[in-house]
């Protein structure tokens, strides 16, 4: 009982608004909104570095914030199967009408074989519960909810009416808002450390190990974000065993499958260990980033379950968390995704300009160091390497980023997270010369 | 190991998606589906407007276009074209500054988002009241969104067909100060039957009267009568009274982008100051939900919204749908009259958008399924874009058998 304790207080409720009355000080003559007492909500930190960066006249300004691909000359990137993809919808004149409310299932089935494998057998025997979502975000409200609605407690005792999920520290900013707006209550096991700039593996394995048995873990499947450090394939099979001593449900969320490495199989090789360990899995999948369809809100939430029965009910249960969200799913991306995925042509470009996309950024991290090293900086920038997928932390203080900021007009995140989408080769050099000038 | 949901109940179908999935398995040549909740041609196929096909066409061949995200609030130039839409380009809450508002995933992500900023930033035990008679997802929206379930106000005069006006205002006088009052715009879904204008200042009355905030849900806006300005007369008219007020806005059917999931949400507030906070915090709430909308649909109804021309034609669309429907609804209650079917039937054309409520009992509905396979919700509900010249007498004379067979029950 301690120990959830200690956990939930990591938890924040959720701003209440205390009275709509003016105080008597302030009597104002004309009658009030009852909406003018709302609280400001806390401004969006990622947001302000954009506007400041929009702001900027330097010509040799950076954004580093930014939260999408970006191709080499700086510009948002559009699959050329995904352009093709499109002509040929508008050409075939679909019509308009509403998905069902679990979604497209042509499309669900598609993005459960890439996530699982053409040959998983739950996918095969209908032993998977699955539903469409809006995107990453939509599958983890959507997980968070049927979680907080059905996580039975362990030995048949009472349910938790807000069962604890637990998130790496640090994880995406928005992961505990969604599951604090689920109902889950929201703790953190350690994840990230600041010293190495790598994962403090000991750390991790043991906070899961002390923590409530039966907690609901989080893990980011690959290019983990914010800090791009994964486990190695032996600590996820590590982090599997202890995840199934403590009987710990894995909560994958998988934003970066394909775009990591270029490979969907080895991107995908954490969720996969686990499912061959005999976790019954719970996965959130976004196709944001590999298909760079990220403002069409394309995205999958899938069980795994020991019987279609148990599929069938969960299923039944995902349609109603989802009519009273939005009664149906949007359709202009799936149709594309399966567009794609339809022709083996269009897949083979689709896996081709994915794969471009991830060596680009990895090689914009091999150039990045390179120069580092070049200019003779006496830290050790093995991590711009050794991280992975779109984000890099890289252990830049707060004091240096707004020294980058404001004498270099390189803008990134308090927190020194910097995006490589927003590195090109044209302003590599400039970056590395910044960063060493404020890091020497 | 085994799942930790391996004891999940299975829940109840959705009533309405179930009738829909028993039309498709029927094979019975006769069937016709009186349940379907989107638009169909003449010849009974789901229709696309051409001014939206357009539309998507210059957005394939554009070569600038790009998937990005939207912003948490959406796309501005669609949100602002939207609240004009509405509250109409003068109205003064738009001059004041007054409203807020930000694209939804159509309706009921409209009324999700609104419901769920009530009860997180004004309070989590607000009354709301939903007219007796409504969409059936309106009572699912409110409890999902932290607030008690929704209490009733009057609504359907079942002799008549029509509003129930004393009744209505007898249930929202005792309506506790604060309280949410749930409003359909135009085109009542599921009655067809909208207060007149007489009534609507009635219903306002007691809106101000007892200090009570409407929500207004939109979904038919130039669908029902043909005219955007007629189908926006009741939601302008509380606007003007300066109330605090939330609105809902659906361009499924108005724009026909079913699945695209177009919407919008404003907040409109009765003194000027708290739109930044709303803002915030409709972001905040969006942001744990699905952190920004779908781009594709608010692109092309703000190209639809933007431009004189695209606006022009889409206004001549609505004018040819909502005809086809008036077309139905004068043609049935014609057959009804011809076969002598017994009961009173002006309300089949005094209704008005896509639904008419026959005051058939469910046990006249199962019959009508059963022997004629014509499908209609258990309310009696008939949608009347599912009618054809084709079909039009076969579902009258049904309706006679079962008005004649089947002993009103319910």
């Amino acid at each position: 009982m301690f120990r959830q304790t200690l956990f939930r207080h990591l938890s924040r409720p959720l701003p209440r608004l205390l009275s709509t009355q003016p105080s008597a000080a302030f009597a104002p003559a004309v009658p009030t909104s009852r909406f003018a007492g709302v609280p400001k909500g806390p401004e969006d930190a990622i947001l302000g570095v954009t506007v400041a960066f929009n702001a900027d006249p330097n010509p040799n300004k950076i954004n580093l914030g930014v939260g999408a691909y970006r191709d080499d000359v700086g510009l948002p990137f559009v699959l050329s199967p995904v352009r093709e993809a499109e002509r040929r919808i508008v050409h075939a004149q679909h019509h308009m009408e509403y998905l069902p409310v679990a979604g497209s299932r042509t499309f669900v089935d598609k993005a459960i074989r890439l996530a699982y494998g053409e040959h998983n057998h739950h996918v095969k025997t209908g032993q998977v519960a699955s539903i469409q979502t809006l995107s990453g975000t939509g599958a983890c409200r959507m997980a968070g909810v049927l979680i907080q609605r059905f996580l039975p407690a362990l030995d048949g005792g009472p349910r938790d009416e807000s069962p604890l999920v637990l998130l790496p520290n640090p994880s995406w900013a928005n992961h505990a808002a969604i599951f604090r707006d689920s109902g889950c209550a929201v703790g953190q096991y350690k994840y990230y450390d600041p010293a190495t700039k790598n994962l403090d593996f000991e750390g991790c394995v043991s906070s899961l190990e002390d923590a409530p048995d039966g907690s609901v873990v989080l893990l980011h499947a690959c290019a983990h974000n914010p800090t791009g450090v994964d486990p190695t394939p032996e600590q996820w099979a590590k982090l599997s065993a202890v995840l199934k001593e403590k009987r710990h449900q894995p909560l994958f969320d998988m934003a970066y499958q394909g775009f990591t490495s270029g490979d969907m199989e080895v991107d995908a090789a954490s969720v996969r260990r686990f499912v061959d360990d005999g976790h019954r899995i719970v996965l959130a999948q976004s196709f944001s980033k590999n298909f760079g369809l990220y403002g069409q809100r394309v995205g999958c939430l899938s069980v795994l379950t020991d019987s279609q029965e148990e599929a069938l009910a969960i299923d039944s249960q995902l349609k109603i968390i989802a009519r009273p969200m939005y009664s149906n799913p949007p359709i202009a991306g799936v149709r594309i995704v399966e567009e794609v995925l339809s022709d083996p042509e269009l897949e083979r470009q689709w896996r081709a300009e994915m794969k471009g996309m991830a060596e680009r950024i990895i090689s914009m991290r091999t150039m990045l160091k390179g120069y580092l090293e070049e200019l003779g900086s006496a830290q050790n920038w093995d991590h711009i390497t050794n991280q992975n997928g779109m984000f890099c932390f890289s252990g830049i203080s707060k004091e240096q980023v707004a020294k980058l900021r404001d004498e270099h007009s390189v803008y990134l995140t308090e927190n020194g997270r910097i995006s490589m989408a927003g590195v090109t080769s044209q302003n590599v050099g400039y970056l590395a010369d910044a960063v060493h000038k404020v890091t020497k | 190991m085994s799942s930790i949901f391996s004891s999940v109940p299975t829940a109840p179908p959705d009533a309405i998606l179930g009738l829909t999935a028993q039309f498709r398995a029927d094979p019975d040549p006769r069937k016709v589906n009186l349940g379907v909740g989107a638009f169909r041609t003449s010849s009974n196929k789901p229709y696309v407007l051409p001014v939206v096909r357009r539309v998507e066409q210059q957005l394939a061949d554009d070569p600038s276009a790009t998937h990005e995200y939207l912003p948490q609030d959406g796309l501005q130039s669609f949100c602002d074209a939207s609240a004009r839409l509405i509250l109409g380009a003068d109205s003064p809450a738009l001059a004041d500054g007054r409203v807020t508002t930000v694209q939804a995933l159509s309706g009921t992500g409209a009324l999700r988002v609104g419901f769920a900023f009530v009860a997180n930033f004004i309070s989590s035990s607000t009354s709301v009241y939903v007219p007796k008679q409504t969409w059936s997802n309106h009572r699912n929206v409110i409890p999902a969104a932290g607030l008690p379930r929704a209490l009733e106000y009057r609504y359907l005069d079942p002799r008549t067909g029509a509003v129930d006006i004393a009744a209505l205002v007898e249930d929202l006088d005792k309506a506790p100060a604060g309280s949410i009052i749930l409003l359909h715009g135009c085109a009542h879904n599921p009655t067809g039957a909208d207060p007149t204008q007489p009534q609507w200042l009635q219903i306002l009355d007691v809106v101000k009267r007892r200090k009570l905030v409407p929500f207004f849900d939109n979904a038919y806006q130039g669908f029902a009568s043909g005219s955007l300005e007629t189908d926006a007369w009741s939601v302008r008219t509380f606007v003007a009274a300066g109330l605090d007020m939330l609105v809902a806005q659906s361009y499924a059917k108005n724009m026909g982008m079913y699945g695209e999931r177009v919407g919008a949400l404003s907040v409109v507030a009765s003194s000027a100051g708290a739109e930044d906070a709303v803002r915030s915090q409709l972001k905040a709430t969006i942001r744990a939900m699905y952190s920004s909308p779908p781009k594709h649909g608010a692109m092309v109804a703000a190209a639809i919204l933007g431009d004189e021309k695209l606006f022009a034609e889409w206004e001549g669309e609505l004018v040819k749908m909502s005809a086809r429907i008036m077309d139905m609804r004068v043609k049935l209650k014609a057959a009804l009259e011809k076969n002598a079917t017994p009961g009173n039937w002006d309300r089949i054309t005094s209704q008005i958008g896509m639904f008419s409520y026959t005051g058939l009992t469910s046990q006249q509905v199962t019959f009508m399924r059963e022997k004629y396979h014509v499908y209609m919700t258990a309310n009696g509900r008939i949608s009347m874009a599912g009618l054809t010249d084709d079909t039009v007498q076969y579902v009258a004379d049904a309706m006679k058998d079962a008005v004649e067979s089947v002993v009103k029950q319910d």
